[in-house]
């Protein structure tokens, strides 16, 4: 089909274009779109409705989409099965906590040898947890991603458990109660107690994380990584270390999930242990398979669809839990896919 | 005499009381296609992995390009030209026949540290990737799934991925296995004509296609190597008749 650029017929020429990209769009485009806007109405609809409880529930989905994006990071490219995610997402929490708690009661968080003080504005916040979380990361993978498989998973798990117990047993930031933080923290121009302008920040971050993802997953270094997932010999033997791809795929990941602890401690203005404990690094996981491992916005229709659960069988019964066990069971036995898998098919060899 | 560009130098490796290697010398000298002839479990495949890496010599070493390699990574090794192709295809299954070739290109280039450029955009990149898959003769199926190609179409690929890393040195394992005959006299056609790029190590059973390529052959019988010669002096080795090729034309 060729298109003349000739101005009268732009208009045409012009709906050719727009009808043949609609006819183009695969599937898993029309998917993500929808969920994106779903994402967006609900809140929306809620902030006109006046139901503040809606936005924020539609907030934690979306917080913990970005948990899901950054595991599905070294999970599903990567082929890294963490099972310590917590440790991360529970680490931005902490960074949220006791930056807005020395900010909070005017105190510096380290007198000596220099003075660190305390802050309220998410965007330091935010910095801080991403770069601690690359960080941890870079040690947690240095030493777990000399092993591989069921031991890797062991590794980080006890990684997360490690800091769980830790969290727990300093006293100086709340030990096991956690710390609560009175007001959320800032972010220039706008008024973050508003649910919809916090919302707001939350659906831009997770937008901004997966523009991140689908970059990364189609650069040079995506393809490598892929590469190491599917075949290590076949990765070395074009001159390329798997150790070196996997440990900068967990950093990035970490950092994302990091990012996201941040905000959810600033969403409930709280943070304890819990966001270490292994259920947390569990339902971090059971968003990227529910969603759809490898599939770039697969966390976020399983995030979504757990946030659903949670709400409806969750009124229905105190132990949810085990439907959600079901459900996913289910998913692992005749969806592999996830929701990606079973609506849009297999992912294209090449696009 | 040129220096060879590889020089295994008293080589020995055992499994337990299984001895694969047993002090083997051999060369591989610019220009030329070395063949490496022996039956069944003679330890082909296990001295290619200790000449790539993945695989340690209990003893003796590895010289490639003037520099001692033993102690080298697999990775390091074929950043410093080594080009392998697997016994058994070892690609990555899910990508394109393309998405393979354009990483062996990458890995040619030496860094895949680029984190935003989309890579199969890369048009320096698609060209050399692209020009491989001609070489072969997949340029058609550049973008089936790999999983989706014959065995002998792998094995294609395989050869298309080590050209993109333009190697200095080919190290071939049975790349004609599963070809069918066309499939084999193309890809003879093909090797001939390679050796001017890179001598080629190669290890195949075929004996006519052997006889026809090599300039030098070495016979690896029970990890030790009977003989090196050219392919009259092979033909012509008693030794070689009575452990090799006696059995060959036994079974013929
Ligand atoms: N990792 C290993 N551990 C134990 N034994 C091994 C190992 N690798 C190879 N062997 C044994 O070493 C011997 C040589 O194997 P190798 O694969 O090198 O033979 P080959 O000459 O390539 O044979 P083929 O022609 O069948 O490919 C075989 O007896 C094999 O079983
Ligand atoms: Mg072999």
């Amino acid at each position: 089909m060729k298109i003349q650029p000739d101005a009268a017929q732009f208009p045409l020429a012009f709906k050719t274009v727009v009808l043949a990209g609609f006819k183009a769009a695969k599937p898993e485009v029309l998917l993500n779109a929808a969920l994106m806007l779903a994402l967006l109405a609900v809140p929306l609809w809620a902030w006109f409705a006046d139901e503040p409880f809606l936005i924020t529930l539609t907030t934690r989905a979306v917080i913990f989409a970005i948990a899901g994006v950054g595991l599905n990071f070294a999970l599903g490219f990567g082929g890294l099965v963490s099972l310590g995610h917590a440790a991360f997402f529970g680490l931005g929490g902490y960074v949220m906590g006791v930056l807005a708690y020395h900010a909070q009661t005017y105190t510096a968080l380290l007198d000596w040898p220099f003075v660190i003080e305390g802050s309220r504005s998410m965007l330091v916040i935010w910095l801080v947890a991403i770069l601690l979380s690359a960080l941890l990361a870079l040690g947690i993978g240095a030493l777990s991603l000399r092993t591989s498989g069921v031991y890797f998973i062991m590794i980080t798990l006890a990684f997360a458990q490690m800091l769980y117990y830790f969290a727990i047993s300093w006293p100086a930031y709340g030990g096991e109660d956690g710390l609560s933080i009175y007001v959320r923290n800032s972010f220039p121009g706008l008024n973050t107690m508003a649910p919809i302008q916090f919302f707001a920040i939350c659906f831009v971050l997770l937008i901004l994380v997966l523009l991140l993802v689908k970059f990364l997953a189609r650069s040079a270094f995506g393809l490598a990584l892929g590469a190491a997932r599917q075949n290590e010999e076949r990765v070395q033997a074009v001159g390329q270390m798997p150790y070196r791809l996997y440990l900068i795929a967990f950093m990035i990941s970490g950092s994302i999930t990091g990012l996201a602890g941040a905000l959810f401690a600033d969403l409930n203005r709280f943070v304890s242990p819990t966001m270490f404990s292994w259920q947390t690094s569990g339902e971090i996981m059971v968003f990227v398979i529910l969603g759809g491992v490898g599939r770039v916005f697969g966390p976020v229709a399983g995030a979504a669809l757990f946030i659903l659960l949670e709400h409806s069988l969750g009124g229905l019964s105190d132990y949810w839990h085990v439907y959600l066990g079901a459900i996913l069971l289910g998913v692992v036995l005749f969806a592999r896919g996830g929701l990606y898998g079973m609506l849009t098919g297999r992912e294209a060899a090449h696009d | 005499m040129t220096e060879p560009v590889l020089d295994i130098r008293n080589v020995s490796k055992s499994f337990g009381a299984l001895v694969a290697s047993e002090g083997i010398n051999l060369d591989v000298r610019p220009g030329e296609i070395h063949a490496l002839i022996g039956p069944n479990g003679a330890g082909k495949s296990t001295l290619i992995k200790q000449i790539a890496g993945g695989l340690q010599p209990d003893s003796g070493s590895v010289v490639f390009d003037g520099q001692d390699v033993t102690a080298l990574t697999t990775a390091a090794r074929a950043r410093l030209g080594m080009g392998r192709t697997f016994q058994i295809s070892s690609l990555a299954m899910d990508y394109s026949v393309l998405q393979n070739v354009v990483l062996g290109a990458l890995g040619r280039r030496g860094t895949v540290f680029r984190f935003f450029r989309p890579v199969m955009r890369d048009r320096e990149l698609l060209a050399q990737a692209r020009a491989a898959l001609v070489e072969v003769g997949l340029e058609e199926m550049q973008n089936m799934r790999t999983s989706e190609l014959s065995h002998g179409q792998r094995r294609q690929l395989e050869v298309a991925v080590a050209l993109t890393l333009a190697p200095k040195i080919f190290l071939m394992d049975e790349p004609m296995a599963g070809l069918g005959m066309e499939g084999s006299r193309r890809l003879m056609g093909f090797l001939d004509t390679l050796r001017q790029r890179a001598p080629i190590l190669l290890v195949e059973h075929d004996m006519d296609a052997v006889f026809q390529l090599a300039d030098r052959i070495s016979v690896l019988v029970y990890g030790s190597i009977i003989a090196t010669g050219t392919v009259e002096e092979i033909r012509a080795n008693p030794q070689v008749r009575a452990a090799y090729l006696g059995e060959e034309e036994a079974r013929s």
